[in-house]
């Protein structure tokens, strides 16, 4: 069994606690005077995505977490399972929606992501940062009407929905942030 | 061997301007300590003995030769053989010492120490110590003139107010706890009812409780927007300081806090050669329950003690953070030239 002993937190570790796989998000080392120091630490639990904290007597030894993030590609979905391939062992995994999460609407066919595996199992998908999708539905803008804010919702392929400006037309492709799902710009082909 | 580092990482950490910022800092203490006829030294690094403190690990040296070295040579190199190891010192607290013994007067050192496994906003291995000891003042009088020291660095228009409050007042009034008469039970409850989950502390370790909650809870609420001097500290607590015998005995200790960062740490030092080896000879018994290394505690300090060590005051302040502090940095890392993950 691997194990990591406080002097090698750091940021992204990822550990067991409690049976269940955890990433450090922040540790800081807090030690009084003369006296004994301890590490204070800010953990993600990869499967529920709660953040605790936990703080440890340094040199203290906690088990290591078998999870690593795999650059995968989307295959396709089932509605109950979400399949993934490994570009170059053709290796595939499948994922549950859990797993999947808020990475659902804004995965398409052939997209590269990432997959966090612990013991092999996916636990957690990450679409790349930013995606170009189409807009398959969104109701023509008026031009001058900014009672809205200048801004309408927009369906996309993959069923997600975005708030994009009004010039923006059904059909066009425009480029994401997944990371905050704001409309980025539109892409030209 | 390293073979390759990223690119960018031979840059310092610091900028240029914080560096000419701190080497006037520099100039500034030389100065202070000029016009009191405080007397600056050297002592060295390296020593045949160590720190026998549970809660320091040092880092030991040895020469790169084939002889020396305990991987090419176990049975002759480093700690386990007769072949020359070195401590390298953690505080220049021995050696210091020493000169006062021969009678060398009030003196000052700017060095660097060495800790192990210490890294983070406030901690590099390697970092700067300003050390000084007054023979003849007292631990309160000293409180004074660190006092003095840290306005005058800190600019004219710093006019940083100056709050001197005992261990347990500081305990009472961010706690509610008595840190002298609390039980255990007292500790932990309080710990828990914060939603705190500690792992590794024995459950019957009442200093390593103290120390969690001090570190935790109470250090952090000291100092705010000034200097705020904790003094009196458990007599488990006491390192080298003088402990006043009583019904409630105390070490003549104090910390100096700014902004929840501990600057200084200093003492009514302890002249009694006896009690200096039984607190040596308690730690090494400690360290050994803990299953660490062990470390020869320093004969030429206790020769020294035994032929007399004025009644003096001393303190060491972290010049890294002094300077982080006055120049209102956030982190260490932005004060040093290069830091240890890039040295």
């Amino acid at each position: 069994m691997a194990t990591y002993t406080t002097n090698e937190f750091r940021s992204g570790l990822k550990l067991m606690i409690d049976g269940s796989p955890f990433a450090i998000i922040e540790c800081e080392f807090v030690k009084p005077g003369k006296g004994q120091a301890f590490a204070r630490v800010k953990l993600r639990n990869l499967q529920t995505r709660r953040v605790v904290e936990r703080t440890y007597k340094t040199g203290e030894t906690v088990e290591a977490a078998d999870v690593m993030d795999t650059e995968m590609q989307y295959l396709y979905s089932d509605g109950e399972q979400w399949h993934f391939m490994h570009p170059e062992t053709y290796e595939q995994v499948s994922a549950n929606a859990d797993a999947v999460g808020e990475a659902a609407k804004w995965l398409q066919d052939q997209d590269m992501v990432t997959v966090t595996l612990w013991n092999n199992s996916p636990i957690d998908v990450v679409p790349p940062n930013f995606v170009e999708l189409a807009i398959t539905e969104t109701d023509p803008g008026v031009r001058g009407d900014t009672a809205s804010g200048g801004v309408k919702p927009a369906t996309l392929s993959t069923g997600a929905v975005v708030k994009v400006p009004l010039f923006v037309e059904t059909g066009e492709v425009i480029k994401v942030d997944t990371r905050t799902g704001a409309y980025v710009s539109r892409v030209k082909n | 061997m390293v073979d390759c580092v990223d690119s960018q990482q031979w840059r310092p950490k610091a900028s240029v301007v914080q560096l000419r910022r701190r080497a006037e800092i520099y100039r500034q203490v030389r100065e202070f300590f000029h016009a009191r006829g405080v007397l600056e030294v050297e002592t060295p690094i390296l020593s045949r003995f160590g720190n026998t403190d549970p809660n320091i690990e040092s880092y030991i040296a040895w020469a790169n030769t084939r002889d020396a070295h305990p991987k090419i040579n176990p049975a002759g190199g480093g700690a386990a053989g007769d072949a020359e190891y070195w401590y390298l010192h953690t505080s220049p607290e021995f050696g210091m010492k020493r000169l006062l013994a021969a009678g060398v007067g009030p003196i000052y050192q700017l060095c660097k120490v060495f800790r192990h496994a210490e890294f983070g906003r406030f901690h590099n291995t390697e970092f700067s110590m300003l050390e000084w000891y007054r023979p003849g003042f007292s631990y309160q009088a000293l409180m004074d003139e660190v006092a003095d020291l840290v306005r005058c660095l800190s600019g004219e228009d710093e006019c940083l107010g100056v709050e001197k409050i005992s261990y347990a007042q500081a305990f009472q009034a961010t706690t509610g706890i008595d840190p002298h008469n609390a039980s255990l039970d007292e500790l932990k409850d309080f710990v828990r009812s914060r939603g705190q989950h500690v792992q590794g502390l024995a459950m019957d370790d009442r200093d390593g409780w103290l120390d969690l909650l001090m570190g935790n809870y109470v250090q952090p609420e000291l100092g705010q927007g000034k200097l705020t001097f904790v003094y009196d500290f458990p007599a488990s607590r006491a390192a080298l300081a003088r402990v006043r015998e009583g019904s409630l005995p105390l070490a003549e200790r104090f910390e100096l806090f700014i902004n929840g960062v501990e600057l200084a740490n200093g003492y009514q030092e302890l002249t009694c050669a006896r009690e200096m080896r039984r607190r040596f000879k308690r730690e090494q018994e400690i360290r050994k329950n803990n299953n660490q290394l062990s470390v020869d505690y320093d004969r030429y300090l206790i020769s020294a003690g035994e032929h007399g060590l004025p009644d003096s005051a001393g303190v060491a302040l972290g010049m890294d953070r002094l300077v982080l502090h006055i120049c209102k940095q956030d982190s260490l890392q932005k004060v040093l030239a290069f830091n240890q993950k890039n040295a």
